[in-house]
């Protein structure tokens, strides 16, 4: 696989084929067992704790649910890099997380608590986080789960919309097939843990596969079978005993 | 056969889990020199572990020492020393009592709110985000946490251990009539510094050994409820067992 410098990139899949695993590959959080993993040009495997730290101050990530640290207010979740990594003065730092927030729209929700923001306000600030020691690299973690149409749509075009203005390379987790492909450059599809097609949205609408038809048309059956392998249906019925 | 082969995978899997333990201790300690240069954070571990403690430290110790001053009137009073109580009551506060009591407390409460906060943050992925900051949440979440209880728990030991004196004062003296000066005097003239340093050794090795166990447990707590909630048991449990073989091993040291 190569996720190309720049764009959006997505990664699709089934649940359970290996979406996340490979984000973990990417940002150094399991080691590959073969293979290898290069980013910005340094092979992960070859890196030390504090080289693989070094690398990912150059990353940012917006996790599935935020994962905002819910004894700090706003601003400083979105201050926390820059008060662990910097020693930039705090007039500064009140200006650089102030852009920030103001960026996702929340700059009037600074002051306010993890626990009083909703689910998408929550990724909102966690994306503030993610470019406030502007990244080279902004990876997302199924941005799209569990949010109401409104805060979709806000997420969708913040990865747009920082992705061209701060030219950064964003990799996108997701199997929303509606939502990636309004904002995906190209799209990996994987299944089983392999890359099963490669393409731009468009291309993979008509892509000639079974298993990609499957997953973009949201069928429920198909070469992922709806049901999970069990013995014979009727078999199990009428068989005596306690049963499972 | 089976029982053996059991009692066998019991003891390996007890052992790779001490040297995991002792893996951990090895990073925790050498990340607190870094640690300690953010006083900040240690003292406000210090004071969510020692501060939000002390009100069911004072009062437990002050019951213990009232239950103490009844008891020994009673057992001393058969031999005609009741004056003896105040040394009698501060030996058993200082070098047993008051580290014992305040470690098991100090587990329930501290620990296992410790335990409960790590293994949460685990859960909801903050840890996670935090090393993808670039950030070492063993330094930054867990050393600080750790050196708070390891300050506190002494503190409150001594706290504890002073407000139960007075709570044997308070039963002996006021209620059951035995002479102040003697409570005191003879308090002062048999209880030697070795006694104090004692307790004072046995409330630092508890601290250690209850805020690592707290720390540990939140750390490697499976990230779910359930998860949390056998991390928060575990706690407890391991730290009660913990605080008495070691008190058996410092007092026979002491000895």
């Amino acid at each position: 696989m190569d996720i190309q410098r720049g764009r959006v990139t997505a990664i699709m899949g089934p649940s359970g084929t290996g979406k996340t695993t490979l984000l973990r590959l990417i940002t150094g959080q399991v080691a590959a067992d073969s293979g290898s993993v290069v980013v910005a040009g340094q092979e992960l495997r070859n890196l030390r704790r504090n080289e693989l730290y070094v690398l990912r101050r150059r990353m940012g990530m917006l996790f599935q649910n935020g994962a905002l640290l819910t004894d700090l207010s706003v601003f400083e979740n979105v201050a926390f890099p820059l008060r662990e990594h910097t020693d930039l003065p705090e007039r500064l730092i009140r200006q650089l997380v102030l852009t920030k927030l103001q960026a996702v729209g929340l700059r009037g929700a600074a002051e306010l608590m993890p626990a009083e923001l909703s689910g998408g306000m929550s990724r909102r600030v966690a994306l503030a986080r993610a470019i406030v020691m502007d990244p080279e690299i902004l990876i997302y973690d199924e941005p799209f789960v569990g949010l109401d149409p409104i805060s979709l749509g806000v997420i969708l075009r913040l990865i747009r919309r920082l992705n061209d203005a701060l030219g950064i390379t964003s990799i996108v987790v997701s199997h929303d097939v509606q939502e990636i492909s309004t904002v995906a450059d190209l799209v990996f599809l994987l299944s089983g843990g392999k890359v099963v097609a490669q393409g731009t949205p468009q291309q993979l609408h008509s892509y000639p596969s079974e298993i990609v038809r499957q997953f973009m048309g949201g069928l429920a059956d198909g070469p992922v079978p709806f049901h999970f392998p069990a013995p014979d249906y009727f078999g199990e019925l009428l068989a005596r005993g306690e049963g499972p | 056969m089976k029982l053996i082969r059991d009692l066998w995978e019991s003891l390996i899997e007890s052992l790779v889990g001490l040297g995991s333990v002792v893996r951990f201790l090895f990073r925790v300690i050498s990340n607190s020199p870094g640690a300690l240069m953010r006083s900040d954070l240690i003292a406000q571990q210090v004071y969510n572990s020692g501060a939000l403690s002390l009100v069911i430290i004072m009062l437990s110790g002050l019951f213990v020492g009232m239950v103490l001053g009844l008891q020994g009137f009673q057992l001393l009073q058969r031999f005609g020393s009741e004056e003896a109580l105040g040394t009698a009551a501060t030996i058993g506060l200082v070098k047993e009592l008051g580290p014992v009591v305040t470690a098991l407390l100090f587990a329930g409460r501290a620990g296992t709110a410790l335990a409960s906060e790590l293994g949460l943050m685990r859960a909801t992925d903050q840890l996670s985000a935090m090393e993808m900051m670039a950030v070492d949440p063993i330094r930054r979440v867990v050393v600080p946490r750790f050196l708070g209880g390891v300050i506190a728990m002494p503190l409150l030991a001594a706290i504890f251990s002073v407000i139960g004196i007075y709570g044997a004062q308070l039963v002996g003296v006021q209620i059951m009539g035995v002479d102040a000066g003697s409570f005191w005097s003879q308090m002062r003239a048999s209880v030697s510094l070795s006694d104090i340093n004692e307790g004072i050794v046995k409330s630092c090795i508890f601290g250690v050994a209850c805020s690592l166990i707290a720390v540990y447990q939140g750390y490697y707590a499976t990230p779910t409820a359930e998860g949390v909630g056998r991390a928060t048991t575990r706690t407890v449990v391991t730290s009660a067992v913990v605080i008495l073989f070691l008190d058996y091993l410092i007092t026979a040291a002491f000895l």
